[in-house]
């Protein structure tokens, strides 16, 4: 097979079962390629956590297995875990070590030589390098988060899973994150990222999967996803008020606002045709006449929402 | 090998250490000076000799081996409890690592503090008593394979616990009893015949007789037997936490 091809991680019917009995991955199937920036989207307990913690050898899963680079997580942990990187989403570190020497830590623990140029560099790009003598206890959360990132880093991962990177971060940290993420990107870092904020997913992912109920519903690249589910409306202010949607218009899916004053068309951005012209000829011919038009177009965040709540 | 690996651990281990010095050091050869004094001069005054040799010089192998298990079982249980109660483990867990590589850092680690205490202790008394060792290599083998083995002990005790109560009440209710009744301040023979042979029955024995006979040549049970027994305990313990890591017993859920 052609390498270059060859999805980066594969999925193969991955499922988990918690010791209680809770069933938190059911028959998980994905292939994710190599570069791409990938977000998995799901409400809180859908399962990202536990699906990235499979993948890094922290939870076993129950069946099916997963491979990175052609490599089984289980038989070849030693090659799969060295090229992961993981930003876990608790704010989880030392407290009296400096924030050098647990980055330091992490790069040792992943079996790298040391390279103080590179640590200083991922430092710099978190705006750490003023902290780097300090002790981790005495920053803030926003820091914390950080350096949770530059020991992620530290060992030069091909593939970064950010499970929630920006749950309570400030501006500047995702500023800095997502220029980090962008410089990985160009570098051909497989970026895997959870979260709850969608304008995130819409704004750099290059691939979106819906997760809920430990079930993967789909995946999609982002585009194709939001011209395929996108829905736009067309908002007609009436200079005169309608009690009732005229005959004439009944095969438009049109909807009258409580007041009367508005008609409010909705179609689908995937089709050809959205039937804008006709509706405003036949408006015409109706003799209904309007002020003024809006558009609006769903985001990522309406889809998301309407494929959780079809799917429970 | 991920040598880096075991390095990255065993001196994260050892810079804790540094930074509890005063726990870690200071506070042992202050409990050791104080053991001299009550037992060794007030209590020691009264008991002549033991088995040949002066009570002040009885206790030191007594005296080395409870602080060895105490701080064994302390430190490398504290070392993966810890990462465990604040989360920080999931960076082992998700490391390249392999179960040798993390019970080497971490159990090399503890048991090297413990070499380093149980030396403190044997110059701590020689401020106090005249010691003379006569087999030296058997004593620090005896030191070594007591520090590794009950390292290893107590990291299965910090995989296993998940409360701090658990943690110390296995140092507390049972290594301290075990070693106070394993002969560490008398001998045996002191004892009724039926006491003697229930001694027989607890573990410490064989460790402090061990040591005993690499300073003065003085035993409860032959060397080779107490050679043998920490041996074989120590390779019981090391397979209990391979299976613990391979099984992810506690730590993989
Ligand atoms: N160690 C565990 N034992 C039992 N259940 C768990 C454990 N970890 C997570 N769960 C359950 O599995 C489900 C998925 O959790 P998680 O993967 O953290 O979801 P997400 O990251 O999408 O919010 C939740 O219902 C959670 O309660
Ligand atoms: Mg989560």
């Amino acid at each position: 097979m052609n390498a270059v091809t060859d999805p980066i991680l594969t999925i193969r019917d991955l499922n988990k079962t918690y010791a209680g009995g809770f069933q938190a991955l059911k028959n998980i199937n994905l292939d994710i390629n190599e570069g791409e920036i990938i977000a998995l989207l799901g409400p809180n307990g859908a399962g990202k956590t536990t699906l990235i913690s499979v993948i890094c050898g922290i939870v076993q899963a129950s069946s099916g297995s997963v491979q990175v680079a052609g490599f089984d997580i289980v038989k070849n942990y030693r090659k799969t875990r060295s090229m992961i990187g993981l930003v876990p989403q608790e704010l989880t570190t030392d407290s009296f070590e400096s924030v050098w020497s647990t980055v330091a830590f992490s790069r040792g623990l992943f079996g790298k030589s040391a390279r103080p140029d590179h640590i200083e560099k991922v430092l710099k790009d978190l705006s750490l390098w003023e902290k780097k003598d300090d002790m981790i206890m005495t920053l803030s959360g926003g820091m914390k988060r950080r350096v949770l990132i530059a020991k992620a880093l530290s060992h030069e991962p091909t593939v970064l899973f950010l499970d929630e990177p920006t749950a309570g971060v400030d501006v500047s940290l995702r500023k800095d994150m997502w220029n980090i993420v962008e410089e990985l990107k160009a570098a051909g870092v497989t970026i895997i990222l959870t979260t709850h904020y969608i304008e995130e997913a819409e704004e750099i992912a290059d691939r979106v999967g819906v997760i809920n109920n430990g079930q993967l519903i789909l995946v999609e690249e982002k585009t194709k996803l939001m011209s395929k589910l996108g829905k736009k409306q067309v908002t007609l202010d009436l200079t005169e008020s309608l009690t009732a949607i005229p005959s004439a218009l009944c095969d438009y899916s049109l909807e009258l606002s409580e007041d009367g004053n508005q008609l409010i068309y909705t179609f689908s951005t995937g089709g050809d045709r959205t039937g804008v012209t006709a509706l405003l000829d036949d408006l015409k011919l109706a003799n209904i006449h309007f002020r003024d038009l809006n558009t609006t177009q769903s985001s990522l965040e309406d889809i998301f929402v309407n494929l959780v709540e079809e799917s429970s | 090998m991920n040598v880096y690996a075991i390095l990255a651990i065993y001196k994260f281990e050892m810079a804790r250490t540094r930074r509890t010095l005063v726990q870690s050091i200071v506070a042992p050869v202050i409990s050791t000076s104080l053991y001299f004094i009550v037992f060794g001069a007030a209590i020691g005054s009264r008991i002549t000799e033991v088995e040949g040799v002066s009570y002040g010089a009885f206790i030191v192998p007594g005296l080395i081996m409870l602080n060895l298990l105490m701080h064994s079982i302390s430190n490398a249980s504290f070392a993966i409890y810890f990462p465990k109660f604040v989360g920080t483990v999931y960076e082992v867990l998700s490391a390249p690592v392999s179960t040798v590589e993390v019970v080497a850092g971490y159990v090399g680690a503890a048991a090297t503090k413990s070499i380093i205490l149980g030396m403190i202790i044997l110059l701590t008394a020689t401020f106090f008593i005249d010691i003379q060792i006569e087999h030296p290599i058997i004593m620090l083998l005896f030191v070594v394979l007591t520090s590794i083995t009950f390292s290893l002990l107590g990291f299965i005790l910090g995989i296993w616990a998940d409360n701090f109560e658990k943690l110390s009440v296995v140092p507390s209710l049972i290594v301290t009893p075990l070693v106070f009744l394993g002969g560490s301040f008398y001998s045996t023979e002191m004892l009724p015949p039926f006491w003697q042979s229930v001694s027989l029955l607890n573990p410490v024995l064989y460790l402090v007789s061990g040591l005993r006979w690499s300073f003065y040549e003085i035993a409860e049970v032959n060397i080779i037997v107490s050679l043998a027994s920490i041996t074989a305990f120590m390779l019981l313990c090391f397979s209990l936490v391979v299976y613990m890591f391979t099984t992810g017993y506690k730590l993989r859920s």
